[in-house]
């Protein structure tokens, strides 16, 4: 199979693959901003989607030192939907709240262990952008674990729209943990975390979790990939119709 | 020719922009400062990452330095050592306090990943009571939690242990 590859670092591929994923999920989080369930949630997920905004800055400015004639700017709003690596499950439309809390609970434990990881990284610069943002992932795990577990052990409804949501989003989380070919080359270095040696972890939290929200993992255990490869599901692109329109309608506006 | 000392004191003049009775130096995030007389650089480090009060410290930072004579003035930021509410100094949590937030309590003592806890004992800046009860994680700002004072009634932004 041929995988369609625009950029020739690893390192850069690897950047972005952590980039777009903070700032898909990000975007997605934004979304919520005015619409949620009730006003001190909707700033949360406000304030979890400006971390993530944030966290997405500082890979794309690193990025940006190893592709000449790029910037931060360039790297979110003018690459097209092959070339973002996120994984599937941040693009995924919102849903309900349920969904919305659950995908965080999921992305939030995986950057939570990958974060405490990359903080040992050969390379400082990664190291240093993964202590900052662990701090806030810890912040992100709490709230949606609480989140998942108030729905689970909540009302027959929102176990009901917290079970529709696990047995929509689960066949997305095994690619968190599915390494990419760029992701084993760097973890060779010591550079990356090969995330499949957090999956143990990861798991046993998401176990942790479930066993107080009353839900059980789905026995069917077919997952989805090619997002970190830049095979995306129809999603994606109506996010970036959305996000880049402004500079690709007017390149190199400022306000 | 200013000095390092005065160049730290002017540094109190700016403030931080989401809690203006906090400046850039209470705050903690002024990890260094360097000088040759001319030309100044200013080691920041943001609180959280999506903070968006950086860009505009950066520039206000920036605008004070020049007013005042120097001729360059680089504002460079690092993340490592990440910035904890420890670096906040106790003249800016007794400003804090004064202003109507909760001061953060020292990290080691309160901070950690367990669920459903309460940070034990916020104090109602307003009426000084002890009984209060968390009403969000997430505040006005990503770095402020909301309580609620059980005695005043009065609802209140607490600086959050970070």
């Amino acid at each position: 199979m041929t995988i369609f590859q625009p950029s020739s670092s690893t390192l850069l591929d690897y950047l972005l693959h952590l980039a777009d994923n903070a700032l898909i999920l990000g975007h997605r989080n934004s979304e919520w901003t005015g619409h949620g369930p009730i006003l001190e949630q909707d700033i949360a997920i406000s304030n979890i989607a400006l971390d993530l905004v944030g966290q997405a800055r500082y890979f794309y400015q690193y990025a940006a030192t190893l592709r000449a004639g790029s910037t931060e700017d360039t790297l979110a709003y003018l690459r097209d939907v092959r070339e973002f690596k996120n994984c599937l499950l941040v693009e995924l439309q919102n849903g309900d709240w349920a969904a919305s809390v659950l995908r965080q609970f999921f992305f939030s434990a995986y950057q939570y262990f990958l974060f405490g990881q990359l903080q040992g990284s050969a390379d400082a610069t990664i190291a240093a952008i993964a202590e900052k943002s662990l701090k806030e992932a810890r912040y992100h795990l709490r709230w949606s674990s609480e989140w998942v577990i108030r729905l689970g052990d909540g009302t027959a409804e929102s176990h009901a729209r917290l079970g529709n949501a696990l047995s929509h989003l689960w066949m997305y989380t095994g690619e968190l943990t599915s390494p990419a070919e760029y992701e084993l080359r760097l973890a060779d270095k010591k550079i990356a975390v090969n995330p499949a040696l957090i999956r143990e972890n990861w798991m046993a939290r998401i176990d942790e979790v479930f066993e107080q929200a009353f839900l059980e993992i789905p026995v069917d255990s077919w997952m989805q990939s090619g997002g970190k490869q830049g095979q995306h599901t129809e999603h994606l692109g109506y996010i970036l119709a959305e996000m880049q329109y402004l500079q690709r309608a007017y390149p190199g506006c400022e306000w | 020719m200013q000095t390092l000392p005065e160049i730290w004191n002017m540094l109190q003049d700016v403030n931080d922009p989401e809690v203006p009775v906090l400046s850039v130096v209470d705050l903690g995030i002024i990890r260094d400062v360097k000088s040759d007389g001319k030309n100044v650089e200013v080691v920041i480090t943001p609180t959280y990452s999506g903070c968006p009060a950086m860009n505009r410290i950066e520039w206000d930072i920036k605008a004070m330095l020049l007013e005042n004579g120097f001729a360059g003035v680089k504002v460079t930021t690092v993340l490592s050592p990440a910035w904890t509410s420890d670096w906040m100094s106790e003249e800016g949590k007794q400003k804090l306090k004064a202003y109507g937030i909760a001061p953060p309590h020292p990290v080691l003592s309160v901070c950690d990943s367990r669920l459903f806890q309460e940070e034990q004992a916020v104090q109602c800046p307003q009426c000084g009571s002890y009984s209060t009860r968390l009403v969000s994680q997430f505040g006005s700002t990503a770095c402020k939690a909301l309580y609620q004072c059980n005695d005043c009634r009065e609802p209140f932004d607490y600086f959050k242990c970070h």
